[in-house]
């Protein structure tokens, strides 16, 4: 539900370095974005290509790689990864675990043409 | 693909600029050694009922100021705390589905800092969205309410891994609705194991006393801070 929110912040973290790079077109969006991190790629494509029109990324394709959620048992450091719901481990069955990565979202790099 | 295409690697966290208002408003809190919590819940589950039911209970030894975050311009819930003698200020997000650090940073530049304790910021009530930008508060709680139902760690798994206190509500109510609190704590644990949990209920004030005390420790810590 957010998505309007992030993805305003992807065009200015994305016109920030065009501009630095002093490129004349952004072509490409590379995202990183975890499972948990409750984000819709259609609801940012949507938005994306309203706000990006008449800027320097207007057209650009965004690429969204998925990351998973890890978790690590605490009992017995089973280290796995979360498929669907949110599980216990699935070694030992212990509720004791902490999620090590999958909330994350980060732009990682863009494609421009100077 | 064009010969001048060019890859700029940048890996920046799209909410960074969030980050560091968030930063600017905790500094401004410890400035005036406030003890501030973000209380995030879904709509229903009791967000004012607990402000209301807190501030009673501290009135008499803290100042406690309030920032409601709706996402229509009605003052029903501001209006609540300022009936009560606490300074509240209402932020409307015009729509959006969470309070973010910059309407925060304007929602205390409208309160008087110096006269506070404690500050309750009220976000929206929504479990997706808020657990999604830092304040820079010092605590995030969250209210879980009994009629929500005991599914809600799995099915909302981000807000509860970024909370430090959890309220479980409306415990006066578990008679009456089927809630499995066992399975309900085994979702919580695998979120955020040993996370403090203060089951209560606003309605017969069971339960509100251990929250207040642990509370008034924090209060009290940030002070002398």
């Amino acid at each position: 539900m957010h998505e309007l929110a992030v993805t305003e912040s992807i065009l200015n973290i994305a016109v920030k370095h065009a501009q630095q790079a002093e490129a004349v077109r952004v072509t490409d969006l590379y995202l990183v974005i975890g499972r948990l991190a409750s984000l819709v790629d259609d609801s940012i494509q949507f938005y994306w290509d309203i706000i990006s029109s008449e800027t320097v990324c207007q057209g650009a394709t965004l690429h969204f790689k998925r990351i998973p959620a890890t978790l690590l048992c605490l009992d017995c450091q089973q280290e796995y990864t979360l498929d669907d719901e949110l599980s216990p481990c699935p070694n030992c069955a212990s509720s004791k675990v902490k999620v090590t990565s999958g909330d994350q979202f980060w732009l990682d790099s863009i494609e421009i043409q100077k | 693909m064009s010969a001048s295409s060019t890859r700029v690697t940048i890996v920046e966290k799209i909410l960074g600029a969030n980050d560091q208002i968030a930063a600017i408003n905790r500094a401004l809190l410890d400035k005036h050694q406030i003890l501030s919590v973000n209380l995030m819940a879904s709509p229903g589950a009791g967000k004012t009922s607990f402000i209301l039911t807190t501030i009673q209970s501290v009135a008499r030894d803290y100042r406690v100021g309030v920032v409601e975050g709706d996402t229509a311009a009605v003052t029903i819930d501001a209006d609540k705390i300022t009936a009560v003698g606490m300074p509240a200020v209402q932020i409307n997000t015009g729509g959006d589905c969470h309070l973010d650090a910059v309407m925060l940073k304007d929602g205390l530049s409208q309160l008087p800092l110096a006269d506070i304790d404690l500050l309750v910021v009220e976000n929206v009530g929504n479990l997706v969205c808020p657990a999604a930008f830092n304040l820079g508060t010092h605590l995030n709680i969250l209210i879980a309410s009994i009629p929500e139902g005991d599914d809600k760690p799995y099915k909302y798994p981000a807000i509860y891994r970024g909370v430090d206190v959890l309220i479980i509500n409306k415990i006066d109510l578990l008679p009456y609705v089927r809630f499995n609190m066992d399975y309900f704590r085994q979702g919580v644990e695998m979120l955020n194991p040993g996370l403090i949990t203060f089951p209560i209920s606003c309605t017969t004030g069971e339960g509100v006393q251990e929250w207040i005390h642990w509370l008034r420790v924090k209060v009290e810590a940030a002070r002398e801070a």
